[in-house]
C-alpha cells in the first residue's frame, strides 16, 4: 500500500443554474491572456449539447484516454510511445481552432472614430487570430440552454449513444448544466502522452500541472486528454491546463471557480488513495466495473492502519485529519451519491458529480403528479429512461444501476425532509428504502443543503514552512522575529506593497489574522474618518516609548 | 582568406552554437518550443511537416555517414566508392526532394494561411531564408556535380577537413580544390549553425527520445519554495 493524497472536487448538478460565474472568474484569473483567448479551464456546458470543444466525448474521433489491450494492460487510445513519436510532426487527431471556436473581439474604436455619416457606426467582430473581419459562428457555450435546437443536439455524442430510446419531443426535453474543469485524474492520460515528460502529477496533492519550462509544444497531451482539458497556447507554443488554482489551495483557499460559485454546488476535500492499486483498478475488463474499481482504491482515513501508512508515507497529521472531515469522502463513499465523469476513459477522474434529480422532478410536476411524493419519485426515476440512460452514459459508462441508486437517495432525501419541513412525523421507512438511517439522511441533507464554507471546502494548507525550515538556518532572516524590521517585507507604500517577494504560507496566515484581528495595531487609512489622530496613525513619540 | 573561411569561421560558428544553446537553455527555457501552428491549420501541415522532417532526418543521417565516417572504414567493410556513391545519390536525392517539397508546402502554407502568417515573426522569416538556402545550395551542388561529371567525391576532401576540425588540427589545404558549390553550401551551413540557438530550430535538440523509456505517468514533488512565486515569463496579469 502506497498512500497518496489527492485534492478532489464534487459538484452537485442539481444546484447548477448555468450562470457561468465560475467560467468567468476562472478566465479572469487564468486565461485572460493572448494565446489562450479560446481557452476555458472551467466551462459550463448544457446537456444535451455538443460540449466544448465540439463533440469532445466522441473518442472514436478524438482518441482520448486509455484503452485496455488484449493482455489486460492500458495504453493511450491514440497509440503507444512509438506511434506517438512517429506522428509528432503532424498530430493527425488534434482539434482545430474551429472545434473550439475562433476567438474574436469587437472593433469598439470605430464607434468613436467613425466619421459622421448616414449610417450608424457599428463595432464589427474581428478575429483575434488574424485581426481581420470575421463572422462569429460558434463559441464555448453557443448551444447554451439547448440553443440551436435539434440541429445542434444531434451532434451530442452521448445523445447519439442512447438515441434509439430518445425522441426529441418537446414535452420530453430535458436540460441540465455540466460545469467542467480538469479532472486531475489518478491515471492522467495527458501526462502519459507527453513526450517531454512536462506534465506531472504533484506527489503531495495530486494536482496535475504542466511544467512550462519543459513543455516543448509537441501537443500530444491535447489528444491524450479525453476531456480535452489541456489546451495549446498558440502564442507561446506551450500546453496549458487547469491548475486547480494551486496557489490558492496551498494556502487553504478553495479554487476560484468554487469560491465564486453562486449555487454553492462545489465541494473540495482530500481523498487518500492507494497509488499501487490505481493501474490495476483502471484496467478492469468490464467498463461497468470501473466505478466500483475506482472507489476501491480510495482509503478510509478513519482506518488506523491507513492513518499509520499515511504518516509513514510523509502525509502530515493535519492532512489526515482533513481527509477525515472531507466532504468529498462523504459524498463518494459514505452517501454514494457522487459519480465520476466518464469512468470508461480509464483515467480515474477526481472531479465527481452528483447527478441531477431536477429533470425527473420537473417532468413529474409538469405531468400533474406530486413531484415530491417518494413513491411517485422512485417510480419516475426508473420510468424516465431518457435522463437516466443519458446520465448513465455520462457517469457510469452506461450502467444505470449506480445512477438509479444515487437518484433514489436524492429523491428519498427530498421526500423525507419535505415531511419534516411540513411539520409531519419523520417517516423512517423512506431512508430505509434506500439503505440509509434517518441520522445519515439528515447528515446528507445538511451537507447538500446548508453546509457552510468551512464544511464545503476542507483544504489543509501546504506545508511549505517545513521545507523552508529544513533548508537550514541560512535561509532564515535574523531580523524576522515578531515585530522586527524583517517582518512582512514592508514596501514603500505600506505593508505588502512593492514587488512580489516570496511569502511563506505561514506569513500569509499571520498577515491575514492580523488584518482581521479585532484590535488594530496599525491604522487602516481607508477606514479613517478624517477626524483626530487615532491610535496607531503615527509611531509612538520618543517620550512615550521610555 | 582561406584560413578565415575554413578555420576561424567554423570554430566561431561552433562556439556560438554551443554557447548560444547553453545561454538559451539557461535563460529562455520558456521560449524553447516548436511553436507549432497546427492549431490554425492542419490540412497542409499534415503533408508538409512529415515530408520535411523525415526528409531532413534522412539528410542528417546521410551527412553523418558521409562526413564523419572515414572512407577507409566503409571500404574496409566492402563498400566500394562506386556503390557508396550510387547509394548516397539515390537516398540523398529522395530525401532531399522530400525535404524540399515539404519545405515548399510549409512555406506556402505559412504565407497563405492568415493566422499562420500572422504568427510568423521576423526571426522565423530570417531562419527560413538561411535554412532554405542551405538545403537548396546542398541539393544544387550535388546535382551539378553529378550532371557535369561523375559526381564529386567529397569524402577525399571535405570529410577529412571536417574531421580535422574536431581533432583541433584544421587542414586548410584540403579545402582549396573543392568545387565552389560545395564551398558555398558549407559556409551557409555554418551560418545556419551560428543562428540555430537563437531561432525556433532549438526544438531539434529536445527530440523526446526519453519518452520511449519513461513510465507513462510522472510524479513530482512541489518545489520547496512555498508561497507566492516570482512572476513567470509569458504571464500577463489579469486585465
Amino acid at each position: 500500500m502506497r498512500v497518496m493524497a489527492q485534492i478532489a472536487m464534487v459538484m452537485n448538478l442539481d444546484k447548477c443554474i448555468g450562470c457561468h460565474t465560475c467560467s468567468v472568474t476562472c478566465k479572469q484569473a487564468w486565461t485572460n491572456r493572448s494565446g489562450v483567448e479560446y481557452v476555458w479551464f472551467n466551462n459550463v456546458e448544457s446537456r444535451p449539447g455538443q460540449g466544448y470543444p465540439r463533440t469532445y466525448q466522441d473518442q472514436d474521433r478524438w482518441q482520448g484516454g486509455w484503452v485496455r489491450t488484449r493482455t489486460g494492460r492500458l495504453k493511450p487510445r491514440s497509440g503507444g510511445r512509438i506511434k506517438r513519436l512517429f506522428s509528432i510532426f503532424a498530430n493527425p487527431i488534434l482539434p482545430r481552432i474551429g472545434d473550439y471556436y475562433e476567438p474574436w473581439t469587437y472593433d469598439y474604436e470605430n464607434l468613436l472614430t467613425a466619421p459622421a455619416g448616414e449610417d450608424l457606426p457599428v463595432a464589427r467582430p474581428k478575429s483575434l487570430l488574424t485581426g481581420e473581419d470575421t463572422k462569429v459562428t460558434w463559441s464555448a457555450n453557443w448551444d447554451d440552454s439547448l440553443g440551436g435546437g435539434n440541429e445542434v443536439l444531434q451532434g451530442d455524442p452521448i445523445l447519439r449513444k442512447v438515441s434509439d430510446q430518445v425522441r426529441q419531443e418537446y414535452e420530453k426535453a430535458f436540460l441540465f448544466f455540466l460545469p467542467r474543469i480538469c479532472e486531475h485524474c489518478l491515471n492522467p492520460s495527458c501526462a502519459a502522452s507527453c513526450p517531454s515528460g512536462a506534465i506531472y502529477k504533484r506527489a503531495e496533492d495530486g494536482i496535475v500541472l504542466v511544467d512550462q519550462d519543459r513543455c516543448r509544444g509537441w501537443r500530444m497531451c491535447v489528444t491524450g486528454c479525453p476531456y480535452k482539458k489541456v489546451y495549446f497556447n498558440h502564442r507561446t507554443g506551450k500546453a496549458e491546463k487547469c491548475t486547480f488554482c494551486f496557489p490558492r489551495i496551498e494556502i487553504g483557499q478553495p479554487t476560484i471557480c468554487s469560491e465564486t460559485c453562486v449555487g454553492r454546488l462545489r465541494y473540495i476535500g482530500l481523498m487518500l488513495y492507494d497509488a499501487d492499486a490505481v493501474a490495476k483498478a483502471a484496467a478492469v475488463e468490464d467498463e461497468h466495473d470501473l466505478y466500483d474499481a475506482q472507489r476501491s482504491v480510495f482509503l478510509d482515513p478513519w482506518d488506523p492502519t491507513v492513518a499509520k501508512a499515511a504518516l509513514a508515507a510523509g502525509i502530515p497529521e493535519d492532512w489526515i485529519a482533513a481527509a477525515r472531515r472531507s466532504p468529498v469522502w462523504d459524498l463518494i463513499m459514505k452517501y454514494e451519491v457522487a459519480l465520476p465523469l466518464h469512468p470508461e476513459y480509464r483515467t480515474m477522474p477526481m472531479v465527481w458529480y452528483i447527478p441531477p434529480l431536477s429533470p425527473v422532478v420537473d417532468v413529474l410536476r409538469d405531468t400533474g403528479h406530486d413531484g415530491e411524493d417518494p413513491h411517485n419519485l422512485f417510480g419516475a426515476v426508473d420510468a424516465l429512461r431518457i435522463p437516466m440512460e443519458y446520465l448513465a452514459e455520462l457517469f457510469t459508462a452506461g450502467d444505470p444501476a449506480p445512477v438509479r441508486e444515487a437518484l433514489n437517495r436524492l429523491a428519498a432525501m427530498r421526500a423525507y425532509q419535505r415531511r419534516i419541513n411540513l411539520g409531519e412525523k419523520p417517516d423512517g421507512s423512506i431512508p430505509a428504502a434506500v439503505g440509509m438511517t434517518p441520522e445519515e439522511m439528515d447528515e446528507m441533507y445538511r451537507l447538500l443543503a446548508i453546509a457552510k464554507y468551512e464544511q464545503r471546502y476542507v483544504i489543509p494548507s501546504a506545508h511549505a514552512e517545513d521545507a523552508h525550515r529544513l533548508e537550514g538556518l541560512g535561509a532564515e532572516c535574523s531580523l524576522d522575529y515578531e515585530g522586527g524590521p524583517g517582518m512582512y517585507q514592508t514596501g514603500p507604500f505600506g505593508e505588502a506593497s512593492g514587488t512580489a517577494v516570496p511569502v511563506q504560507v505561514e506569513t500569509f496566515h499571520m498577515l491575514q489574522d492580523r488584518q482581521t484581528a479585532d484590535e488594530p495595531r496599525r491604522l487602516n487609512l481607508l477606514n479613517w474618518d478624517g477626524k483626530g489622530t487615532p491610535e496607531g496613525m503615527f509611531p509612538p513619540r520618543e517620550e512615550d516609548r521610555s | 582568406m582561406n584560413t578565415f573561411l575554413w578555420v576561424v569561421f567554423p570554430y566561431l560558428s561552433i562556439v556560438v552554437l554551443a554557447g548560444g544553446t547553453v545561454w538559451r537553455y539557461r535563460y529562455d527555457k520558456f521560449g524553447w518550443t516548436t511553436r507549432s501552428s497546427q492549431l490554425y491549420e492542419t490540412n497542409y501541415l499534415r503533408w508538409g511537416s512529415p515530408l520535411f522532417h523525415f526528409g531532413v532526418l534522412f539528410v542528417l543521417i546521410g551527412h553523418i555517414v558521409g562526413l564523419l565516417i572515414p572512407k577507409s572504414w566503409t571500404e574496409a567493410v566492402g563498400i566500394t566508392e562506386h556503390l557508396y556513391h550510387l547509394m548516397a545519390v539515390f537516398i540523398g536525392t529522395v530525401a532531399g526532394l522530400c525535404t524540399l517539397i515539404g519545405m515548399a508546402i510549409l512555406i506556402l502554407r505559412r504565407r497563405l494561411t492568415g493566422p499562420v502568417f500572422a504568427a510568423t515573426t521576423r526571426n522565423d522569416k530570417t531562419m527560413y531564408v538561411v535554412l532554405g538556402s542551405v538545403i537548396l545550395l546542398g541539393l544544387w551542388a550535388t546535382v551539378k556535380a553529378n550532371i557535369t561529371g561523375g559526381g564529386y567525391d567529397y569524402r577525399e576532401t571535405v570529410s577529412p577537413w571536417l574531421r580535422s576540425l574536431f581533432t583541433l588540427q584544421p587542414d586548410v589545404a584540403l579545402m582549396t580544390a573543392v568545387p565552389a558549390g560545395f564551398k558555398i553550401h558549407i559556409i551557409a551551413a555554418f551560418v545556419l549553425f551560428a543562428c540555430w540557438p537563437f531561432t525556433r530550430l532549438v526544438h531539434a535538440f529536445s527530440a523526446p527520445v526519453g519518452y520511449l523509456t519513461r513510465p507513462y505517468v510522472v510524479y513530482r514533488y512541489r518545489d520547496p519554495h512555498g508561497g507566492l512565486r516570482p512572476t513567470r515569463p509569458g504571464w500577463e496579469p489579469p486585465r
